[in-house]
């Protein structure tokens, strides 16, 4: 923008509003000052084009602003907002198990992964340590909600670059796994499965039963979608080399999760700050070099055959025991059949139940993360002795992730927009919370 | 954990699920800040920096303790919290991703000034957390690149998550005119 102060009068070009040097709120094109090196000057052939936020290739409410010359992007301003449900303000009127109905709702791709973060967090906080068997649970619906957002962000890589059978594999898989959580907890989309404290309910054999089936045939599934896409011309030319993210940008930036790994960050919580009961399972951390796109769908592929490993061994091993905390600790709400016929479960009913009581929260603070298959997602949460947050901050993955994308995406063209923002799997619900 | 292959020395990794902090880094930070306090809890160490001497410490952090990642910087409005004398806190959350440290360094602010030296020279990765601080809190990021509304219509003049902005009815639908959007 050097062109744009030394004449002031020339930048309304375009119905653009003039730039006011010195005031900072001000100013819409001032992500373009950033200096990249393949900023230019401000020219008159240079384009500005408004992406979405409303693109099919978007998928969700994101609005770019572009500036391009010819077909190439010299900038591009994310515009973001236009999803803001006030997430966080919410968390500050609904109590501890109520705001699991909004993690759902925040990264809607893999809602069961957000249940346990929300309750790892809650846990944290008020200091529960879970049985056995619920840790299991949780992390089987963990990574069988891995496997499915990993599905869902590929598939749709794949349809936008047009690979459209590639898309519709993996989109069945994914009804598979919304037959499994259906089983499980009753809702296919919206699972709210956590509670404080342990889960709303018990595998049942059925699930089991589904469960191993879908371990079963799901590697096939893997490796015809691996000879669809992994060495496929056209997919393999649009993201090779595109949107490339370094090592050392990916650490400044923030970056977690996949798109970390894929740039030789090799931090992953499950490994590096081990929740619930990961140390028991086998398992690779899947790293890539490169840091383009292609890297980032190949360390997704890679994971998902992990998470596979994972239920496999945790589904086998099953324990054994309760899925809530025990009755003692007044944390989980007891079982109908407990409150009907003992005394102790009524009055631990009666207690949770009304609203000036529920359970002890310190006056204190706490954050806890889980590797989601974003990133990491972790809850901030500050507690003010009522069962209700006083302030519950999120730790958006894509929030993080649609910052890198002016980043990566300058010196491309624009059919390159949409191999990086499927690569990035940016969710809007999360974004603008 | 019988698999670390991508880690270089797994012995690192900490274990029990709780994060990890070490007191080194708390020695070293009151040895050259004395005026910060620190605090344990649930496995998490935070520390207290006063408002003047943010910046130092976490480019003291930064550089001196290789806290490369930054996870997080957030705010908490501790208007009607119990026995608090400081109006807004300020929360960043930093991690250490060679040894897996994690450390909580937390700041208090108090109005008029609700100004602080913007963190993007040390992580680039601060730009959008703290612009989003600002649209919420209405914290100013002295030196912050592009400080403006985020996540809010560029018109909007409250900070939503302060915790006297009225939630519904008359107090909010009176005090704010309606909103144009202009064409940027």
């Amino acid at each position: 923008m050097a062109a744009s102060t030394s004449t002031p009068g020339s930048d309304t070009r375009h119905g653009e509003r003039p730039l006011d040097e010195d005031n900072p709120h001000t100013g819409r094109l001032r992500d373009a000052e950033e200096a990249g090196p393949n900023t230019q000057e401000f020219e008159d052939y240079q384009w500005t084009l408004n992406f979405g936020p409303q693109h099919p290739a978007t998928h969700t409410t994101l609005r770019l602003v572009l500036k391009l010359d010819g077909e190439r992007v010299v900038d591009a301003v994310p515009d973001i907002g236009y999803l803001h449900s006030g997430f966080e303000k919410l968390g500050e009127s609904l109590d501890y198990n109520q705001y699991v109905t909004v993690t759902d709702r925040m990264n809607y791709i893999s809602p069961m992964a957000n249940n346990v973060a929300w309750h790892g967090a809650v846990e944290r906080l008020l200091g529960i340590e879970l049985p056995r068997r619920a840790q299991y649970i949780r992390v089987i619906v963990a990574e069988l909600s891995r496997i499915s957002d990993h599905l869902l962000c590929n598939g749709a890589a794949g349809l936008d670059t047009g690979a459209f059978t590639y898309f519709l594999y993996a989109f069945y898989q994914r009804e598979v796994l919304y037959d499994i959580f259906e089983t499980l907890c009753g809702a296919r989309f919206t699972n709210s499965y956590t509670r404080v404290g342990g889960l709303m309910y018990d595998m049942t054999p059925l699930v089991i039963d589904k469960i191993r089936t879908f371990v079963r045939n799901f590697h096939k599934t893997l490796e015809d979608m691996d000879r669809l896409l992994n060495r496929n011309r056209i997919f393999v030319d649009r993201t090779k080399g595109v949107g490339v993210l370094p090592r050392e940008e990916a650490i400044n930036r923030s970056a977690s999760g996949p798109i970390a790994r894929a740039s030789g960050v090799t931090r992953d919580l499950r490994k590096d700050e081990p929740y619930l009961c990961y140390p028991d399972f086998d398992f690779k951390v899947c790293c890539a070099k490169a840091g383009d796109c292609y890297a980032r769908y190949l360390v997704r592929m890679a994971e998902m055959r992990e998470s596979l490993r994972i239920v496999d061994q945790a589904i086998e091993n099953l324990p054994v025991g309760e899925i809530n905390v025990a009755i003692g600790e007044r944390k989980a709400l007891p079982t109908k059949s407990m409150v009907y016929s003992t005394i102790e479960g009524t009055i631990s009913h009666f207690e949770l139940t009304m609203s000036n009581r529920g359970f002890a929260v310190p006056f204190d603070e706490s954050y806890a993360a889980i590797e989601a298959p974003n990133g990491e997602l972790g809850f901030y949460l500050v507690g003010d002795g009522s069962d209700v947050a006083y302030r519950a901050r999120c730790r958006p993955p894509s929030y993080i992730h649609f910052a890198l994308f002016p980043y990566l995406i300058r010196g491309h063209t624009l059919s390159d927009i949409v191999a990086v923002l499927g690569s990035l799997n940016i969710i809007a619900a999360e974004l603008d919370r | 954990m019988p698999d670390a292959a991508a880690k270089s020395d797994p012995a690192k990794a900490p274990a029990g699920g709780a994060t990890v902090a070490t007191s080194a880094t708390v020695a070293a930070l009151v040895e050259k800040f004395p005026a910060v306090k620190s605090s344990e809890f649930r496995g998490q160490t935070r520390v207290v920096v006063p408002a003047e001497s943010i910046f130092a410490a976490l480019e003291f952090l930064k550089q001196q303790r290789h806290f490369n990642f930054l996870v997080d910087i957030t705010c908490v409005d501790y208007l009607n919290y119990r026995d608090a004398t400081d109006r807004f806190g300020l929360v960043y959350l930093l991690a250490n991703t060679d040894t897996n440290e994690r450390l909580t360094v937390r700041t208090f602010l108090n109005e008029p000034d609700l100004t602080v030296p913007s963190a993007v020279p040390l992580w680039e990765g601060a730009n959008w957390f703290e612009r989003e601080v600002w649209d919420m809190f209405g914290i100013t990021f002295a030196g912050h690149p592009d400080l403006r509304r985020i996540l809010m219509p560029e018109e909007f003049t409250a900070f939503p998550l302060r915790k006297d902005y009225p939630l519904q009815g008359r107090g909010e639908r009176h005090n704010f005119p309606v909103l144009s959007r202009h064409v940027g």
